[in-house]
């Protein structure tokens, strides 16, 4: 039988203080970077024109001629911001992106400024079929500042009454302290992946808010994964302690974890490397926060649930004792007690709290 | 696990492939030979999918009814017959406006008699739209007469805007002769935005002209002298506003009018940019406006030149006797036909005219075609502005496909090498589980009448990837179940119960987030999460019961299994 990582048996809750400072620190970066960027009068995210309005043309040519005498034509009709970007799996195909102009259609400005390199193909026939063409205008996306607005706002709209959706479910189907540790964890790769379109500067477009909102699904299915093992195992050894119970499940899942990451990976790489221009920055998202996905239920979301019901339990537990023994009810804080101690590996029976017997 | 079931369970799945093949790459005709051939089976594919704008090619529109614009006209019109109706009935209005502000729409007169209020009331009353208290909330104070349009009226009003613009798109569409466009209104009511997709129209530059054009037509007295002086124009607006004393009376209109001089024979130059602009006084209301015409066709004139096209048109009967009483009685006088708040051309009234007419202008002939186009469909009650276009051509979509598709198959690729070598026997069952997963999801997508888009498929690839996860979950709960010491036939039983409980939560949590998606999504994302869901809908079925009767087959097979290909 080939078995890649058996027996594992490895304290993930034990490196949590290390996992917890890689995260601060990757967030950090992506927040610092959109920060500084904005600060120095730059764009913290390369916003696409779905978010920002203007006008993407998509043009092919018989003839490609150079990027900058492409520019130099746009400049000669008054066109100064364009961007013109080669495709990279074809060779004679360019985006052309135009910044918004109020009542300027984008498309007959590129046009215009195309002409100078000869005809365009008619609107009826492809370029090869018309003879005397030189270039063909194979695709617009045009967006007003209006459109972009309400695209923007929809899209954080949908991002957020997902991670709602998804907690509610969690809270439903195990308790409402998985449900928020499984969200900020999800909310943690959503930040982190925008870290890195912000650092590379790779543009979000509508596809890149799918792709987010995939990952938000994929990230919460590694978590719920472990969650179910934690639920199922302290039935099974109702005498070992959360953080242990936690460390086996992650372990007993981890196969799992590494063997479908890795395909769902192997598939968005093909993605990636296959998918064409118009996918590019989807699968990029998808990429980073499938890494980051996998990463924060082991890193992120199970240290929060067990610390989270450990400071219930300390609670409920002090509160039982205080009302039991009142006079042993100054002695420590719940509070600190429970962020000393609580993650310490321990052994001993484990009182359920109040809502769940 | 008993014979018995296995035959249920077999009976089942093989229905069901066969209904999904059917779907995918069966025609829905009587079949000819070709079908059974690659290209054959490619273009029934083709054919049974419906594959969105961004794979086929098509423009994707939205627009958004300037109601605002509306609101205003109907504003100043209620203004312009309120001060018209005041003084037909003898009493003198000192000052008065439409005003127009943020959401406010007012009329306001102030008459030269305060005490008179209230039979310039009565006689508006009588007359006008302003009569109507579910619209106008009438008050006055401090000697000035104030309507103020209600807040209901405004909603009600912009809406039947927008629909009455939706129905003259529609109209214009169809004229045009786009094949299945779908025209629906796009986002919340309160918006007022329309979209359009037209499959197969990537270059809708002549579509958006059309639709964006008014063609709003009225045909006026122009005010001045009649013939054989010439028509009385003013050099700018601001010199004919001050011949008439330094304020715009509510009868009166200044419009910018272009004399057609050098008809050149350049079909390149645009229209508009010959000859000077000059303003002219008109009078208000107009004596005809376009709701009356019966028929409008382009027609060439005269000239023969490339841009001697003119617009014909035919008035109703109501209009036509209006029209020829108002021409008897201003015989020699200038009459303007005025399109969009714009003079096209003056001409002066020889011999009563009554039902037909003609508006020139420089026009060529595409331009008179689309003009006489817009004029047949009727007027927009309001400008519309675009607000996103999306279009791709056929070649564009093309590459789209290719890649996706290569994408896929690489994944696919990656994926079964993985599981077969990782998995060996029960690697091909996961493998079988996972292609029927694919060919029931693009049935799926041909039920439902889905559209395939191409973040559909990247939504395909990542359900491949969610598809053999379900049974990777299964196959190391099994190997588990094995190693601690279970029979081969209850570790396949309860790996299966134990990771179907996990599949069922990362199932519905991702159709939770796929739902949102598909409510509040457009567009190509929509087309996302649809995919999406069925293939998770489809995995429960493939991944779960499918595999599951392949292993109750083999163990089926000896009466005592010990060792288990996993």
């Amino acid at each position: 039988m080939l078995q890649i990582l058996h027996d594992i048996n490895v304290d993930w809750l034990g490196r949590r203080r290390l996992f917890i400072l890689i995260s601060v620190v990757l967030m950090l970066a992506g927040l610092g970077s959109a920060v500084f960027r904005q600060w120095t009068g730059r764009q913290a995210f390369n916003m696409g024109v779905d978010f920002k309005g203007g006008t993407v043309v998509t043009a092919r040519f018989k003839q490609m001629p150079a990027d900058e005498t492409i520019r130099a034509a746009l400049a000669g009709k008054g066109i100064h911001d364009a961007v013109v970007q080669p495709v990279t799996d074809r060779n004679d195909t360019v985006l052309i992106k135009v910044p918004l102009e109020e009542g300027k259609d984008g498309r007959s400005q590129v046009r215009d400024a195309l002409n100078t390199f000869g005809a365009e193909a008619a609107p009826n026939s492809e370029l090869e079929a018309d003879q005397s063409a030189a270039y063909k205008i194979i695709g617009t996306d045009a967006v007003g500042a209006i459109a972009g607005v309400q695209l923007r706002n929809k899209a954080i709209a949908v991002t957020l009454a997902a991670l709602v959706g998804i907690l509610m479910y969690i809270a439903f189907r195990f308790e409402w302290t998985y449900g928020a540790a499984a969200v900020i964890a999800v909310f943690h790769d959503v930040l982190v992946t925008l870290g890195f379109f912000s650092l590379l500067q790779i543009e979000i477009s509508l596809n890149v808010i799918a792709a987010l909102l995939t990952l938000v699904g994929f990230s919460v299915n590694d978590t719920i994964v472990v969650f179910d093992r934690v639920r199922e195992n302290r039935k099974l050894h109702r005498r070992d302690s959360l953080y242990k119970i936690t460390n086996d499940a992650i372990n007993q899942t981890l196969s799992r974890t590494v063997i479908t990451n890795g395909l769902v990976f192997l598939s968005v790489l093909a993605l990636v490397l296959f998918g064409g221009d118009v996918l590019r920055g989807f699968s990029l998202a998808l990429f980073i926060g499938v890494i980051f996905g996998t990463y924060s239920s082991i890193a992120i979301a199970s240290p929060i649930m067990v610390w989270w019901e450990q400071r219930i339990e300390a609670s409920n537990k002090q509160a039982a004792l205080s009302f039991s023994q009142p006079v042993r009810g100054g002695v420590r804080t719940p509070a600190k007690t429970a962020g000393r101690e609580a993650m310490a590996p321990r052994t001993g029976k484990r009182s359920t709290g109040a809502g769940r017997a | 696990m008993k014979k018995q079931h296995l035959l249920h369970r077999t009976i089942i799945i093989v229905l069901v492939t066969l209904v999904g093949l059917y779907l995918v790459i069966g025609p829905r005709r009587w079949p000819t030979l070709k079908d059974f051939t690659w290209s054959g089976i490619k273009a029934t594919m083709a054919s049974n999918i419906h594959l969105g704008l961004d794979l086929q090619g098509g423009s994707h529109l939205v627009m958004r009814v300037k109601t605002e614009e509306y609101l205003k006209r109907v504003t100043e019109e209620a203004y312009v017959s309120a001060q018209n109706s005041a003084k037909d009935a003898g009493h003198e209005i000192k000052d008065g406006k439409a005003e127009i502000g943020n959401n406010n729409f007012r009329v306001i007169l102030t008459p030269a008699d305060p005490s008179k209020i209230t039979q310039i009331k009565e006689a508006i009353d009588q007359k006008v739209e302003l009569a109507d208290s579910t619209v106008w909330s009438y008050s006055s104070s401090g000697g000035q007469m104030v309507w103020t349009m209600t807040g209901t009226a405004q909603r009600v009003l912009a809406d039947e805007a927008t629909n009455q613009a939706m129905t003259i798109i529609d109209r214009r569409i169809n004229a045009l002769g786009v094949v299945e466009p779908t025209l629906q209104s796009h986002g919340a009511q309160s918006a007022h935005q329309i979209l359009l997709q037209m499959p197969g129209v990537s270059d809708p530059e002549r579509v958006k002209e059309i639709l964006k054009g008014q063609s709003r037509l009225e045909l006026v007295h122009v005010i001045g002298p009649g013939s054989p002086a010439p028509p009385t124009t003013y050099p700018t607006r601001e010199a004919a506003i001050e011949s008439l004393g330094g304020t715009i009376p509510a009868n009166r209109k200044v419009l910018p009018y272009k004399e057609n001089k050098d008809k050149g024979d350049d079909p390149t130059k645009d229209q508009n940019q010959e000859g000077v602009t000059q303003y002219v006084i008109v009078e208000a209301p107009a004596v005809i406006t376009g709701d009356q015409l019966s028929r409008a066709t382009a027609g060439q004139s005269q000239g023969g030149g490339v841009k001697d096209w003119e617009i014909n048109f035919t008035l109703k009967r109501s209009g036509a006797e209006k029209f020829g009483a108002w021409t008897t009685a201003n015989v020699n006088n200038y009459m303007g036909v005025v399109l969009n708040d714009e003079v096209s051309s003056i001409a002066f009234i020889k011999s009563p005219i009554y039902e037909s007419g003609q508006i020139t202008g420089d026009f060529t002939q595409t331009r008179a075609e689309d003009l006489a186009l817009t004029l047949r469909s009727g007027a927009l009650p309001a400008p519309i502005e675009y607000l996103e276009e999306r279009t791709v051509g056929p070649s564009l979509g093309a590459d789209s496909i290719r890649a996706g598709v290569r994408a896929s198959l690489y994944g696919l690729a990656f994926v079964v090498v993985f599981m077969l070598i990782y998995y060996r026997g029960s690697g091909v069952n996961a493998v079988v589980a996972l292609i029927l997963n694919m060919i029931l999801m693009l049935a799926g997508l041909i039920v439902f009448g889905a559209t395939l888009t191409l973040p559909g498929i990247a939504g395909m690839i990542l359900t491949i990837g969610m598809a053999v996860d379900s049974n990777v979950l299964i196959f190391e709960r099994i190997r588990e179940e094995i190693k601690s010491g279970k029979t081969i036939p209850s570790a396949v039983e309860q790996g299966f119960s134990r990771a179907f409980i996990t599949i069922i939560d990362t199932h519905v949590t991702t159709i939770v987030s796929s739902l949102f998606l598909f409510v509040f999504g457009t567009g190509p994302i929509r087309g996302f999460a649809v995919t999406l869901v069925i293939g998770l809908l489809v995995n429960l079925f493939s991944a779960v019961y499918v595999s599951k009767t392949i292993f109750i087959w083999l163990l089926s097979r000896k009466e005592r299994v010990e060792s288990l290909s996993i």
